[in-house]
């Protein structure tokens, strides 16, 4: 799963720029224009470094918390099968999310900080996970459409300058495609079963369809970090042409299940050959981004209950190693 | 929030006997024997590895990026360390 232009704020940091001559900026630059890996120990624009911490940072809080709504079907999968099958599915968003936390600490920010940014509320996540699951279909619309718009977005993070980063997105790629296979055969169960199986199918796509839609951020007309992560091949495709590839990769692929995508203007257009769609309701989006979604406030309190009731076993295993290290050497 | 965060630890894996091990990433570990574990339940899930080893991040002396064409130099100028320094005529075959 994946997070998405979030990377609004922090615009105009003024980082150590004054130390920064044009000289090193240029170099820096013409190392990207030659597609050189950027490695963590490499001299680095600062905002090119707090562009990356803030863009890795949400990206594995996403992960994280995107453990919560698939977590709540796992005692009430239907079947043994489907209860391993999302078992090791929420332990990939976990392993994701512990991925990219390593590779946002080359970046010279340490864990602490980062979860300290997330329970705080200061650092954002997809707005996507602050939508409930509330039937079993849901669990198989997020692996198709919310696995799907990820790996869209994901794919071109592989070529990302920063070295360990789009090493990380590499291998969350390569997991990533058995996530959105199992969601779609999920739903293809769905719709080849009962008539009120269906309806449950298509429902989810109805709750899930634009959420998954603004994963991918803003329109480009107001993504005001776009053009410096581009710059920076940070970022490869803009919000809008990756957008429009999900779209029409996805429709078929509704059409298949026999189910209708909630957009009466959606159509091919045979010129283009993009599909067309309604514009995006982009309120909703920022009343999500700001905390107001559905389920905001239930996922951060889940958070933080697991991030405090851990407390005491980090501590225990943290005096445990003390105490064995102290042995060994007096031993 | 912890006090006091768990140390870091590099992980590097063998894919295959045959193969050096190769990094990976890196996990937080209270010690050796939970960085192993941690690595494995981390980087293994898909049978990544047949190996791991873990090593203290702050372990790892590591060259300086910002000296590599001085520290690299030496090798820089003896173009006749490569075979194809070396001019041989066409005619000698299986050299």
């Amino acid at each position: 799963m994946y997070t998405q232009g979030l990377d609004q704020s922090g615009k105009g940091d003024p980082g150590a720029r004054g130390e920064e001559t044009a000289a090193q900026l240029d170099v820096f630059q013409a190392r990207i224009d030659a597609e050189e890996k950027i490695e963590a120990k490499d001299w680095m624009p600062e905002a090119y470094r707090r562009t990356l911490i803030r863009q890795i940072s949400q990206h594995a809080h996403s992960e994280i918390i995107g453990m919560q709504p698939e977590g709540n079907w796992l005692t009430r999968a239907p079947t043994l099968k489907r209860k391993a099958i999302l078992l090791a599915k929420v332990q990939d968003e976990a392993g994701h999310g512990l991925y990219l936390y390593s590779a946002a600490e080359t970046l010279g920010v340490s864990r602490d900080e980062m979860v300290g940014d997330l329970l705080s509320g200061k650092a954002k996540y997809s707005s996507i996970f602050n939508y409930p699951t509330l039937t079993w279909a849901d669990i198989g619309a997020i692996g198709w459409l919310v696995d799907g718009a990820a790996i869209m977005n994901q794919i071109p993070l592989c070529r990302c300058s920063y070295g360990p980063y789009s090493r990380a997105m590499v291998r969350v790629c390569k997991e990533e495609s058995f996530h959105q296979r199992q969601g779609y055969e999920l739903m293809l169960t769905l719709c080849r079963g009962t008539a009120e199986q269906k309806a449950m199918a298509q429902d989810a796509l109805n709750r899930f369809w634009w959420p998954a839609l603004m994963m991918f951020g803003p329109n480009d007309a107001s993504s005001s970090h776009s053009a410096q992560s581009m710059a920076w091949k940070i970022k490869r495709f803009s919000n809008d042409e990756l957008r429009q590839k999900f779209i029409d990769v996805t429709v078929p692929q509704a059409e298949f299940l026999g189910l209708t995508v909630p957009d009466n203007k959606l159509t091919f257009n045979k010129e283009s050959r993009h599909y067309e769609h309604s514009d995006i309701d982009w309120q909703e989006f920022f009343d999500v981004i700001a905390g107001n979604g559905p389920c905001n406030k239930q996922r951060m309190a889940k958070r933080r209950k697991a991030q405090d009731d851990g407390a005491w076993v980090r501590e225990a295993a943290r005096a445990h190693a003390a105490k064995k290290a102290a042995r060994s050497a007096a031993a | 929030m912890s006090k006091q965060e768990w140390p870091l630890y590099e992980v590097f894996i063998r894919s295959h006997s045959g193969l050096s091990h190769r990094h990976a990433g890196s996990v937080h570990a209270a010690d050796d024997e939970m960085a192993l574990s941690n690595a494995r339940d981390t980087y293994t899930r898909r049978s990544e590895g047949v190996s791991i080893w873990v090593v203290r991040s702050d372990q790892i002396i590591a060259s300086d990026p910002a000296e590599t064409a001085a520290f690299f130099e030496p090798a820089e100028d003896k173009i006749y360390r490569h075979p194809t320094f070396y001019e041989i005529p066409d005619e000698v075959e299986n050299l």
